[in-house]
């Protein structure tokens, strides 16, 4: 009975002197004593550890790359799908911008009737400054419409087929397009050439002008209706010695950018011809 | 039978000379890549339909073009009867040939141009023409004759297989 009481003293003290260290280590009342041994043991486990995780990552790492490099695959493929997205929906937002200018400036001019086209070619000689619309006499064009865009006067149409015609420019250098100019209030004769400038000839010397005036078409000839903005004066050439002033002309298009015009489809362009006298020996 | 590739070749081209070609100038000018092919493919040894191709394309680009059929029918037709005079003599030396033929064939095509629409009342001024225009096509053109011309070595090998070396 002693020996059973004194074993039992014994485990109860033993436990007693754990529990107090234990409570003492985790107090830290030890910390400078197991600095030196603790320190060792982390490092050894930092070591052990390091060079655990070296080996699994070497032997995992071909799958790892195997997965990414298809994954990076993927990824490429839907990068390139969306870039492909982005430009074609950006077309469609440039179209959408501009058939929506086309419609304001046909919803301004509701007398006329408009037919959209697109530019799907440029004459092949530099040349000369056409270009051709997929709309042709299927959808009722005809030789000497007008086109426009919602900028103003491009120029007429010139050959019909079918399914497209050819546009001349009013920059080419055989164009020439009537105009009235608003501020000197006297009208004038637009010509084009092989550069694509513009320039105004035929303006009286007793007429005052400036740049900056605008031009507008004076429907004279019947060519092309009255008052389709034309383009601004830049500057003026005004010698004494000669008969007219000239003006070299800022169109209101810009002809390297044509992407969609409008062709007007009502008005009928009046053949003069056969008004203008003959001379007869 | 293989020459009939003449056909979609050339109304390839007039589509590309028309629709795309034009996007890329230089000052007022850009090549006429079928004045180009036509002189390639005349240049080669071998290689006797050259009139042939060149009607064919001077019909194409008279319906595209504003330019009468006559213009490119003497243009293209003179610039084959070039080709095929120079691949007798400078045979040894093809690519000078190209060259040559690229821009004496350029400039009788826009002389020919340029004499028609003075003809026919375009305000054209010859500075401006030869500057502008002119010049700046025929260095495109001169660009242009190096690759075509490899490209229709290989065409004219591929039509005419005997001329393929051993």
């Amino acid at each position: 009975m002693k020996d059973l009481f004194s074993r039992s003293l014994q485990t109860t003290i033993a436990f007693l002197i754990v529990g107090g260290v234990l409570v003492l280590a985790f107090g830290g009342f030890f910390s400078a004593a197991s600095m030196p041994l603790t320190g060792g043991l982390v490092s050894v486990q930092q070591w052990f550890a390091s060079r655990s995780q070296a080996v699994q990552a070497f032997i995992a790492a071909p799958r790892d790359l195997v997965t990414l490099r298809n994954r990076n695959a993927e990824l490429e493929a839907q990068v390139a799908q969306l870039q492909a997205q982005v430009i074609d929906l950006q077309q469609r937002v440039n179209e959408t911008e501009i058939l929506a200018a086309l419609v304001d400036f046909s919803r301004a001019s509701p007398e006329s009737s408009y037919k959209a086209a697109s530019v799907i070619g440029r004459d092949p000689s530099p040349f000369l400054h056409y270009i051709i619309v997929n709309r042709g006499s299927n959808e009722g064009i005809q030789r000497g419409m007008p086109v426009v865009t919602n900028e103003g006067l491009v120029g007429r149409v010139d050959a019909v087929i079918a399914d497209a015609a050819r546009v001349q420019l009013i920059t080419d250098p055989v164009s020439s397009v009537n105009v009235h100019l608003k501020n000197a209030n006297t009208d004038s004769v637009l010509v084009g050439s092989v550069t694509g400038d513009l320039t105004l000839d035929l303006i009286s010397q007793d007429a005052t002008i400036n740049a900056g005036d605008l031009i507008l078409t004076s429907g004279l000839g019947g060519g092309f209706p009255a008052d389709l903005i034309v383009g601004q004066i830049v500057n003026v050439r005004k010698l004494p010695a000669e008969l007219f002033q000239q003006a070299t002309v800022q169109p209101a298009v810009d002809f390297t950018r044509l992407s969609i015009v409008l062709i007007i489809t009502n008005f009928r362009a009046i053949d003069t011809a056969p008004l203008v006298p003959t001379t007869t020996p | 039978m293989r020459n009939l590739i003449a056909i979609p070749l050339l109304a390839l081209t007039v589509v590309i000379q028309s629709a795309i070609v034009p996007s890329f100038t230089l000052l007022s000018g850009y090549a006429d890549v079928l004045l180009v092919l036509l002189a390639a493919w005349a240049l080669q040894e071998g290689v006797n339909t050259g009139f042939q191709w060149a009607l064919l394309s001077a019909l194409m680009m008279s319906i595209v073009s504003h330019l009468p059929w006559f213009i490119y029918v003497a243009g293209y037709a003179g610039v084959v009867m070039l080709a095929q005079l120079l691949q007798k003599r400078v045979w040894q030396v093809p690519m000078l040939a190209m060259f040559t033929v690229t821009f004496l064939g350029t400039v009788f095509m826009h002389l020919l141009t340029f004499v028609y629409l003075r003809l026919f009342g375009g305000s054209v001024s010859f500075s401006d023409a030869m500057g502008l225009v002119t010049l700046p096509s025929l260095l495109l053109n001169l660009l242009v004759a190096i690759p075509m011309f490899g490209m229709m070595r290989d065409l004219a090998r591929w039509v005419f297989p005997s001329l393929e070396p051993a």
